[in-house]
């Protein structure tokens, strides 16, 4: 189980996180929302330990890892996976090197993961002809498929965190990767969040969080979150321009 | 006015000391991982190759020219005394015990020490440092330590390669241009040059390594900003570098010589 207790983070002279608090369910699927510069990234690297808050307490399977060394941290690393926005893959490794980079630096034999490697491939729907291709050469959502084959390979996870998967990708896409996450989470039934503002992925996840001004304001269940009158998801999922959450913030999108 | 000067002041020199402090618990967290990990070796070969074999050429242009300038302008005091044959020793000894080591230091830096902090400086922009921890991997095992220890090791050589064309360029222009006898040249290196002049500037290039690799890894590890983050942070390691280097060549002289 993932807790979050009264974090607070300042950067650039404002709290992105201001005591807040949620709690993540295990083996579902949990999306947070919220504005741009609304602090979601910072919150998810937050969750996983690249981030350490100013306060507050992070709690996962019962250790708070922000009272963890850097040292015990790699450890941590080791039962999450991160999907990065931008899938944060090596330039100079090619596909077959990204996806194995953990085990290769394990000691495990490249010959040994090639197997496994193409299996992961295939999960994300990529083909063989992908392994000895570098990202440069690869489309915005082949590399997020590679990304998400490459935190696959970690047999121990207990948690997959996504980082807005779908920005930047054409609607045809962003479906393909929202399908892609849902069918992972249902095949591994690993505790996932996923950080977007696209209100099409409330139709792939079971609870919507919904974060404004460093704090939780709503969580609920996906499947009613068009009957809640809490008013912060309302204006939120509707696009009304006026109500609680303002139109002119007071901040600059921030991109940490 | 005078208040906001102490205020300047003030800031300039709390910047000047966390970035000293920082760079030394980055220094010393590099040697703690580099004696408590376990080395990739495929990795620091690769890094040899990048920083060591690809500056060949520089190294042997710079080496040699800077060779042939000073037999010419060294000639041109020693042939009013009729020292000819001191031009030989000249040369040896100012290639193996300062010019060598100190230009190929600064040209490594020029060249690798900016390539290092540009592409490291990409990773953190990119998120791939990131990746790589939320993999379990220990970025300054799978980054710094490479770059650190196959610094250390090839810049000696790419010095050696330095003194040898220096002194070769002395010799061409000694013995072609200013029509000395090859044994004019040759034989006062043999009396004067001793084995500790080479050596000490084989550890002087080992420092020179360390540092620019050091500086550049930093630099690279530390960028924010985006494009023009890296661009920056490219210019101050070069900078730095070789104003580290130029420092800690007068100190090495001193202690070694």
């Amino acid at each position: 189980m993932i807790e979050l207790i009264d974090v607070r983070k300042k950067l650039d002279s404002r709290w992105v996180t201001d005591g807040l608090n949620l709690t993540i369910p295990v083996g579902k699927l949990t999306c947070i929302v919220g504005r741009s510069g609304e602090g979601k990234s910072v919150l998810l690297k937050e969750i996983i330990g690249l981030i350490r808050p100013d306060s507050g307490s992070i709690i996962v399977d019962g250790v708070d890892i922000n009272k963890l060394s850097d040292h015990r941290m790699l450890y941590h690393f080791k039962h999450f996976g991160y999907v990065f926005q931008f899938a944060a893959l090596l330039d100079s490794l090619n596909v077959f090197e990204n996806v194995a980079i953990a085990q290769i630096e394990a000691g495990i034999p490249a010959k040994k993961l090639l197997d496994k490697v193409r299996q992961k491939l295939s999960l994300v729907n990529l083909g063989h002809e992908t392994l000895h291709k570098f990202p440069s050469q690869l489309s915005g959502g082949m590399r997020k498929r590679v990304g998400l084959a490459r935190t696959l390979m970690n047999e121990n996870l207990k948690a997959i965190l996504y980082d807005e998967p779908t920005t930047g990708l054409d609607p045809i896409t962003s479906r393909v990767i929202h399908e892609l996450i849902a069918q992972v989470h249902k095949e591994f039934n690993i505790t996932s969040v996923i950080i977007s503002h696209d209100i099409e992925i409330f139709k792939y996840v079971d609870y919507v969080a919904l974060l404004h001004e460093g704090k939780i304001k709503f969580f609920g269940e996906a499947k009613t979150i068009w009957e809640s009158d809490n008013p912060y998801i309302y204006q939120f999922i509707r696009g009304l321009p006026l109500g609680p959450i303002q139109h002119e913030i007071a901040y600059e999108e921030t991109k940490v | 006015m005078l208040i906001s000067f102490i205020d300047a002041l003030g800031a300039a020199a709390l910047t000047i000391c966390t970035d000293v402090g920082n760079f030394t618990l980055f220094g010393l967290h590099a040697l703690r991982i580099l004696f408590t990990t376990r080395l990739g070796i495929s990795k620091t070969i690769a890094q040899m190759e990048h920083i060591g074999v690809n500056s060949f050429n520089i190294v042997f242009l710079t080496g040699s020219f800077t060779g042939m300038v000073l037999a010419l302008q060294s000639y041109t005091g020693f042939h009013r005394f009729g020292a000819e044959e001191f031009i030989g020793p000249i040369v040896a000894l100012s290639m193996t015990r300062e010019l060598g080591p100190v230009l190929t230091g600064l040209m490594v830096t020029g060249r690798a020490g900016s390539a290092i902090t540009a592409e490291i400086g990409t990773m953190r922009i990119s998120e791939q440092i990131d990746a790589l921890r939320t993999l379990g991997i220990n970025s300054f095992q799978y980054l710094v330590i490479p770059r650190l220890i196959a610094s250390v090791l090839i810049l000696p050589c790419l010095s050696l390669v330095s003194m040898i064309c220096g002194i070769a360029g002395g010799f061409f222009i000694a013995v072609h241009v200013l029509k000395l006898s090859p044994e004019q040249y040759t034989s006062g290196i043999a009396s004067y040059l001793q084995f500790s002049d080479i050596t000490g500037g084989l550890y002087k290039s080992a420092v020179f390594g360390f540092i620019l690799a050091l500086v550049g890894t930093y630099k690279g590890y530390f960028t924010s900003g985006g494009a023009k983050g890296v661009g920056i942070a490219t210019t101050q390691s070069v900078v730095i570098s070789s104003i580290i280097i130029l420092i800690a060549n007068y100190f090495l002289t001193a202690f070694l010589f």
